[in-house]
């Protein structure tokens, strides 16, 4: 009855063959069939950010795409960015200058700007305040936010 | 899992998706997702078979030819706003992206989703009636097009029929030497504009204006393109008075009101905008001129 498809996804560098729903979303593929919960799903029409994972390198909203239209792709979640318990230098700069609080909107945050520094990685603080227009936070005021963005890029140049 | 049950179809070639539109019932068209997917994960849309058109490749180019714009229907915004071309060729395209929702929804949001979806303030559909573009249709029948300015019909309802689809458009890209301006007002960045008012001025030998396009949207259920206002800017100086006169114009159009906007204050934005918007696109002229 129900239309499915069985798709491939490479998914932070592991292969994963799943049989799904074609009306399941990419979020939910993440958290439901692989366990990836670290994706979160905010609003679920694409206004919140909080699902914002990388397709093929490049940022979009999870919770609209369909699993099905990632099948053949790679797909990058925020838990490829530690090494281990080893936080990546971005997540460093989030914890040092308090970048979080309650951490909900932070994954979203975080792969955003991973694409985002990867392509600029010395930008202004009126790049890093518009390109996080796309993810809301209702913690931090992001002022904090922006702080650990501009530290992280500092640190990924090599100037820490 | 939001969106109702549907059966997926993702045809490789146009002509594999309109032999798909002609016989399934209830099928609707997915292009980047940016719009529909929402609404069916509201369940607003319900359709039984969804089109997915990411794999139709001939479907994704953007080519600038001669004097004209070339754009496919799935060719996402993200590369119409970092193309070199269109930045030098055509700012004022790349002006209003900045607007359109963020940098995620740019990366899968499409020229031609946004143009069909035909959200009454949507940037690009401004842009398009700034431009006066020309919108290539296919259907398993053959193939039309349809100025765009017959294209809306109603409130986010296109002149499509049911088994058509939008494969590209071609956009007249502005003479050299036009000026530029994409002014809007929204509650936040990246919200659909409330009001949102484009243009494009060219200036005369003696510094007047000698041609005016002025695209405004938000007032009503699709942008206007304000004879009037274009009509009396020609021959004058560019300045304030002039500037005020066409404001004062557009002031004065009927606007519709709903929960959140009276019409009195979309009047009072499209006033403000179109100042702005002629404002910046004829100190641009001038520089281009200068320059």
């Amino acid at each position: 009855m129900a239309d499915t498809r069985t798709i491939t996804v490479t998914v932070n560098g592991r292969v994963c063959s799943r049989e799904v729903e074609t009306r399941l979303t990419l979020a939910d593929f993440l958290r439901h069939e692989l366990n990836l919960t670290g994706t979160h799903v905010g609003c679920e029409h694409g206004v919140c950010g909080a699902c914002t994972v990388l397709v093929g390198g490049v940022s979009a909203r999870a919770c609209l795409m369909l699993a099905v239209q990632c099948d053949g792709r790679e797909v990058a979640t925020v838990e490829s960015l530690a090494d281990g318990d080893e936080l990546n230098p971005l997540q460093q700069a989030f914890r040092d200058n308090h970048g979080l609080q309650c951490g909900f909107c932070t994954p979203g945050i975080l792969m955003t700007l991973t694409e985002f520094l990867r392509d600029h990685p010395d930008p202004g603080e009126a790049e890093v305040r518009d390109v996080l227009s796309g993810n809301l936070c209702r913690c931090t005021g992001y002022q904090a936010i922006v702080a650990a963005t501009l530290d992280a890029a500092k640190r990924m140049r090599g100037g820490a | 899992m939001k969106p109702a049950p549907f059966v997926y179809h993702d045809p490789r070639t146009v002509a594999e998706a309109c032999d798909l539109l002609a016989t399934r019932e209830n099928a609707r068209v997915l292009a980047g997702g940016q719009s529909l997917m929402p609404m069916m994960n509201f369940r607003y849309a319900m359709p039984d078979h969804l089109i997915d058109l990411n794999r139709v490749d001939e479907l994704a180019y953007l080519r600038c030819e001669g004097e004209v714009l070339r754009v496919g229907a799935m060719t996402r915004q993200r590369d119409l706003e970092f193309s070199p071309e269109v930045g030098k060729r055509c700012p004022v395209l790349r002006e209003a992206l900045s607007h359109v929702g963020h940098r995620q929804t740019r990366n899968r949001g499409t020229l031609g989703g946004s143009l069909c979806h035909l959200d009454p303030s949507a940037e690009l559909v401004n842009v398009a009636a700034l431009l006066g573009g020309t919108l290539h249709v296919v259907s398993k029948g053959g193939a039309r097009d349809i100025p765009f300015a017959e294209f809306a019909v109603a409130y986010m309802t296109t002149s499509l029929q049911p088994d058509e689809l939008l494969a590209g458009a071609t956009l007249p890209l502005p003479a050299r030497g036009r000026g530029h301006a994409f002014a809007e007002f929204a509650r936040r960045h990246g919200d659909f504009a409330i009001v949102a008012c484009s243009a494009l001025i060219g200036l005369d030998r003696d510094g007047r204006i000698a041609d005016a396009a002025v695209a405004l949207s938000g007032l009503g259920h699709a942008p206007v393109r304000p004879a009037s206002i274009e009509r009396a800017l020609r021959g004058e100086k560019p300045g304030a008075a002039a500037f005020k006169a066409a404001a004062a114009e557009a002031g004065g159009f009927d606007a519709v009101a709903d929960a959140y906007v009276t019409a009195a204050y979309r009047r009072h934005l499209a006033r403000v905008l179109v100042y702005r918007a002629l404002e910046q696109a004829s100190m641009r002229a001038l520089e281009a001129g200068n320059g």
